[in-house]
């Protein structure tokens, strides 16, 4: 017997007799739009990240012209910028990303309670990039917050499938000498979130 | 390099007396401990539904054990389809020789991996190294430990037990850091160019996995730091391994579990980086490997299947007065603390016949607990087993039976309590010696003159 064939017969074996799934259901927050707003940004700020409102995608734009000055490598994915941050070509091999200064990503949506980000591959142009770039911006529709991970996830369901996809909430941190915490463990140092007002396409 | 656990010499009381010995450092060990329970606590409390939240997955995750069966084969087909070749381990040394049989088709000898603590209780990376295998630990805290040549003393802070002037040394000797320089954002800094050179040259990477689904075949790694990722995402093959039971049957299930794991584990509303693999990407080659080790065993038992519910957030660790004044390598198994005392036992009953023991029974692991692991009934449990399988010493039973038999006695319970205040007034030194075991660590407070019954039946006769 295989030791496949072995385990699963042990456990139909051993298992315990049905027990049903839970209803999930919550009262944190539905919370107003406005009120989903600061909470995103409050905790986001609170974990490392740095929020920065926009009501025009120009004023993005300006923001990273000033912020990231030539001659930083920086890779832009969104087509809304590519008038002053022309859109990136990316090579076949993630290594080549190692150079980059600064990743310029939309994300999909973003969670109010956790300051996190969902991104998939459709606007990460290569997996590696939001991890090995040295510093990360990532652009989200204010009204795009949902409130918790039980609303994230019932918006990811009813979004296109992905074969990669992931939250991120901040930027990289360790705490493992002494509790003491340090950003940009491995990932991006920096982590600018570009909160837009206005209608969504993300 | 001996990275994980060494063979069992002393028992878990021995290896903490000598932690003991220095007593500004155990001091230190529990305040840093206790920082990340009262960071945990915060966390909590603001969600309204935290205790909904608990039991919610305690019955999400009692519902996989007893469909494990399904959910294992259905998760198996899902990732079949999404292009991952899933493996079947029954044990630690098939884990490891079908890790090891992946990376030697390759002909690669440079690997990375993130944190996984079914690898540490597979031993993996001496199996490996013992095969030539370079695997570097990519994240920080295990990197610290791998280069001290140490398991790690816990299973979310790997280094918790280490002062930065130490790791600064370390540093200095490994990586060539200046000496004398201990500041942690230096240091950090330090590992991240060390790292990310292992990272760019590594073209096999292994990680845990902090959850699979089994309704779409997808598995989710959890990391602050971003290696699990930077190594993934940079390597050509990809190797995620995982104890049979990190299934949860639904993605939406998801939305409870990563509500509750980071908060749980350090007071942080999630981690950094939440992945979800659930493809590899063009050309990349992906493999998971599910393991039994004592699992499907364990299922078999009413009073301890339920451990297999853990999550690996450690919060039962942070709270444990014992664990917090012991230190993780008192435990000698590949995850300490309360929850380790549970499962180590399943696992070798002899070898960790002393560490149910471990406890004072206090309840508080079972409190923190995110699903709601029974975790110091099972410690009780534990220690009825071990007594009636005969593996608690002569000194314990003896003692036990002594207890017993003076407390069955209302004469004699009185005469001895009278007894030992005489003793512990007049002549200390009788009891509060290196004979008594009760009195390491600890001083006694002063004996009253009289017991409560005494004193009652005295101020009863004034009334």
């Amino acid at each position: 017997m295989s030791s496949r064939e072995q385990i699963l017969a042990t456990i139909k074996k051993n298992q315990p007799p049905l027990v049903s799934l839970p209803e999930i259901s919550q009262n944190t927050m539905s919370g107003l739009p406005d009120e989903r707003v600061s909470k995103f940004a409050a905790v986001l700020e609170a974990i490392g990240g740095q929020v920065v409102p926009v009501d025009s995608w120009g004023a993005i734009a300006t923001y990273v012209s000033k912020q990231f000055p030539l001659p930083a490598r920086t890779i832009n994915l969104v087509e809304e910028l590519a008038n002053d941050h022309p859109l990136a070509v990316l090579e076949k091999d993630p290594h080549q990303l190692e150079s980059v200064t600064l990743a310029l990503l939309k994300g999909h949506f973003a969670v109010a309670e956790n300051g996190a980000v969902w991104i998939t591959e459709t606007h990460l142009g290569d997996r590696a990039l939001p991890f090995i770039c040295e510093h990360l911006a990532l652009i989200v529709h204010a009204n795009t917050i949902v409130p918790t991970m039980h609303d994230a996830y019932e918006r990811i369901a009813a979004g296109r499938p992905y074969d990669f996809g992931t939250f991120i909430a901040g930027p990289s941190k360790t705490a493992d000498i002494e509790q003491s915490l340090v950003l940009g463990a491995h990932g991006a140092k920096t982590l600018t979130l570009f909160l837009l007002s206005g209608a969504s396409d993300a | 390099m001996k990275a994980t656990a060494e063979p069992k010499t002393k028992d878990h009381a021995a290896l903490a007396g000598t932690f003991n010995k220095d007593e500004a450092r155990v001091d230190w060990h529990d305040k840093t401990l206790w920082f990340v329970r009262q960071k945990r606590d915060k966390a909590a409390w603001q969600l309204p539904d935290w205790e909904h939240l608990r039991e919610t997955a305690s019955q999400i995750k009692h519902n996989v054990l007893s469909n494990l069966h399904h959910y294992l084969e259905a998760f198996e087909k899902q990732a079949q389809q999404n292009g991952v070749t899933v493996h079947w381990a029954a044990d630690a040394e098939e884990h490891n020789r079908i890790v090891h049989s992946i990376i030697h088709k390759t002909g690669i000898t440079r690997v990375v991996k993130s944190k996984s603590m079914l690898t540490e209780e597979c031993h993996l990376n001496d199996y490996l190294a013992a095969q030539g295998i370079d695997v570097v630990d990519t994240d920080l805290g295990e990197r610290i430990v791998q280069l001290a040549g140490e398991p790690p003393s816990h299973i979310v802070l790997p280094c918790i037990h280490w002062k930065k002037e130490e790791i600064g040394q370390l540093f200095h000797k490994h990586l060539g850091t200046p000496e004398g320089n201990s500041d942690p954002q230096f240091l950090a800094a330090a590992a991240r160019v060390h790292l990310r050179e292992r990272f760019m040259t590594s073209p096999i990477a292994i990680t845990g996995v902090n959850f699979a689904i089994a309704e779409t075949g997808e598995i989710v790694v959890c990391t602050n730091e971003g290696n699990a990722d930077l190594g993934v995402q940079l390597a050509d093959v990809h190797i995620a391994c995982m104890g049979i039971e990190k299934i949860i049957p639904q993605r939406k299930h998801l939305g409870v579990f990563l509500r509750l794991l980071a908060r749980s584990a350090t007071g942080q509303p999630i981690t950094t980086y939440s992945s979800h693999f659930r493809k590899p990407r063009p050309g990349q080659h992906m493999h998971i490997v599910l393991v039994d080790n004592g699992r499907s065993e364990r299922l078999g038992s009413a009073d301890f299947r339920s451990a297999l519910k853990c999550i690996r957030c450690g919060a039962c660790m942070n709270t444990c007065p014992v664990y917090r004044r012991s230190g993780g390598h008192s435990y000698h198994y590949a995850i300490a603390g309360p929850i380790g005392s549970i499962l180590a036992p399943g696992l070798d009953m002899k070898k960790n016949a002393d560490l149910p023991f471990a406890s004072t029974l206090c309840g508080s692991c079972s409190n923190v607990c995110p699903v709601k692991i029974d975790i110091h009934d099972q410690l009780y449990k534990w220690r009825q087993v071990l007594a009636k399988n005969g593996y608690v010493s002569e000194t314990k039973k003896t003692g036990m039976k002594g207890m017993a038999f003076v407390l069955s006695s209302p004469g004699l319970y009185r005469f001895s309590g009278a007894v030992g205040r005489w003793f512990t007034r007049y002549l200390p030194f009788a009891v509060n010696n290196s004979l008594n075991p009760w009195y390491k660590q600890r001083e006694m407070p002063q004996a009253p003159k009289e017991s409560f019954g005494e004193w009652y039946r005295k101020n009863k006769k004034k009334s």
